[in-house]
């Protein structure tokens, strides 16, 4: 439905995006996930029509964003990292503004300001000015606005950022709302938001993608580090030798005190773990505790991004 | 046009709403008072002069006024940030441009409007025609449409509503002295640099209650240009890069 094919996008001699590909489903909620500077927002401009692409094309629903720029836009609803938002307006008149903005028919704007303002949970504040409004709901009104017109497709430029841990809670449940009716791309630098959120991520490092899927088929293809405690010193670590194991990497040791040595490694297969106990134990080093370093997506991320060339 | 009728008064209601706007017209009808009261009414003057006076002393007024409204058409959006919201819209650059111009001229007429009551009082108080009122306001409303045209232009490319001021306010100024380089400059290039003139050429003629047509062409023309221009900038945008 969404089909983004060899994008580039240049900054005079800066390169943002090199050759981004890929394609979204209808009803899909998908995550950008990319450093500051990865080329997140540079890549959601470009489908929303914002930017011209240096090269490739993005289409919605077959419309191709160069050929019909226009219906293009019509068919998307942006909120962008700061929301768009006029002070002196209600929220009421605000959502209404956008939607004929975009194209809603006059006919139709009240009954959907109604339904918006329901779904984004601001019927509550429906008659306050903008500007007496917290950033929490500032950023409800940004997503109501985008999606006032009814569009296929919901872009949210970091929606969470800048909110208390609560507001992040009702945020994740209204993005997720949205999925009903539109089919949602979401960009963040916080991967437990990507995480909690998005049923599939795309992970972007110097304006390429350099992964894509699931949590659980990116976490597949990246080999877990590994935490070891045990019993012994640096010196019998050493005799252990086990920088020389196949399938361990990476290998990191500390001496704890106490007699207790920590290891950290990262370890290509289950097998490769199993042998990697085997040796301490065969060596004479009491093992303690076995368990992973580092969290699921975090560890996938900065694996991916680790080394990867522009 | 809907969507540039929508913006247009999504834009008024921005003026109305904000006290730059209001301190605005407070601020040039106090000075065009005192102007009228000072210059126009003083001394044992005919009724047309009188008239003649206060339409040159009112044009001045309406030139800075033109300047300060359109400063915040689009450098103010890009401060802010809400310009997003027409980039992404399905509006066209064009309609944009026309519905911020329609604003920004509404309120310059209300300007105008509100100034009504000087001329009203020499018409009551002694002989002018109805016909030198009507020539005279839409002489001002017509350089009031060109000031605001060259003003939205230069809110387009400037990064601020300061620097959009300052340069608006000095392309209108090299407008309005185009006179004197014209008097230096003898032949065809004379007369074109002559004919751009905004104030000595084309307004001048309005202020004494004749409309003429080439005037009418031409600040037609400048507001035309402009505003294609501002609609070029805001298209260029998309391909900044």
């Amino acid at each position: 439905m969404i089909e983004a094919v060899g994008v580039s996008k240049f900054y005079g001699a800066r390169r943002a995006l090199a050759d981004v590909s890929f394609s979204i489903a209808q009803g899909e909620v998908v995550g950008f996930l990319g450093l500051n500077g990865a080329g997140k927002t540079t890549v959601l401009k470009v489908l929303c029509g914002l930017l011209v692409p240096s090269a490739g094309k993005v289409s919605v629903d077959g419309i191709d964003g160069i050929d019909a720029p226009r219906e293009l836009r019509k068919r998307i609803g942006f909120l962008p990292d700061r929301p768009p938002l006029f002070p002196e307006m209600t929220v009421r008149q605000m959502v209404a503004y956008a939607a004929r903005l975009c194209g809603l028919p006059a006919e139709r704007v009240d009954r959907r300001v109604a339904e918006v303002l329901e779904l984004c949970g601001l019927a509550n504040v429906a008659d306050d000015l903008i500007e007496w409004l917290s950033h929490g709901y500032r950023q409800r009104v940004g997503i109501a606005i985008a999606v006032a017109h009814e569009p296929k497709l919901v872009v949210l430029d970091e929606p969470i950022s800048g909110l208390d841990p609560a507001q992040i809670v009702a945020m994740r449940g209204l993005i997720r709302g949205l999925k009903e009716k539109h089919t949602v791309l979401l960009s963040s630098h916080i991967l437990s938001e990507i995480s909690h959120t998005c049923d599939r991520i795309l992970v972007l490092h110097q304006g390429r993608i350099v992964a894509q899927g699931t949590e659980a088929t990116l976490a597949a293809g990246v080999s877990p580090p590994v935490e070891v405690t045990a019993r012994g010193t640096m010196a019998d670590l050493a005799k252990a030798e086990i920088h020389k194991l196949e399938g361990v990497s990476e290998l990191e040791t500390t001496d704890v005190g106490n007699g207790v040595v920590r290891l950290c490694a990262r370890v290509a297969s289950d097998t490769a773990r199993e042998q990697l106990v085997a040796t301490l134990v065969q060596r004479g080093l009491g093992v303690r505790s076995v368990s992973d370093a580092e969290g699921g997506l975090e560890s996938v991320f900065l694996k991916l991004t680790k080394g990867v060339e522009a | 046009m809907t969507t540039a009728l929508l913006i247009a008064r999504r834009e008024l209601r921005g003026y109305f709403s904000s006290s730059s706007g209001w301190i605005i017209l407070a601020v040039l009808l106090l000075l065009d008072g005192l102007a009228f009261n000072a210059f126009a009414m003083a001394g044992e003057k005919k009724s047309f002069d009188v008239l003649q006076s206060f339409f040159y002393f009112h044009s001045g007024a309406t030139m800075v006024a033109s300047v300060f409204i359109a400063m915040r058409l689009f450098a103010e959006e890009k401060q802010m940030g809400t310009l997003v919201l027409l980039e992404a819209s399905p509006a066209r650059e064009a309609e944009v441009v026309l519905g911020k111009f329609l604003g920004a001229w509404g309120f310059l007429l209300m300007f105008l409007v509100l100034s009504l009551y000087m001329p009203v009082l020499v018409m009551v108080n002694g002989k002018v025609t109805v016909g030198h009122l009507f020539a005279g306001y839409l002489g001002l409303a017509l350089l009031g449409a060109a000031c605001i045209s060259i003003g939205a232009f230069t809110s387009s490319v400037a990064p601020n509503q300061v620097a959009a001021a300052v340069l608006s306010g000095a392309v209108v100024v090299v407008l309005v002295l185009a006179w004197l380089v014209a008097k230096n400059v003898e032949g065809v290039l004379g007369d074109v640099v002559g004919w751009l003139d905004l104030f000595d050429k084309h307004y001048r003629t309005f202020s004494r209650g004749t409309v003429k047509l080439s005037s009418v062409v031409y600040y037609a023309a400048l507001s035309y240009g402009f505003l294609l221009a501002t609609a070029a900038v805001l298209g260029a945008r998309r391909w900044r890069g």
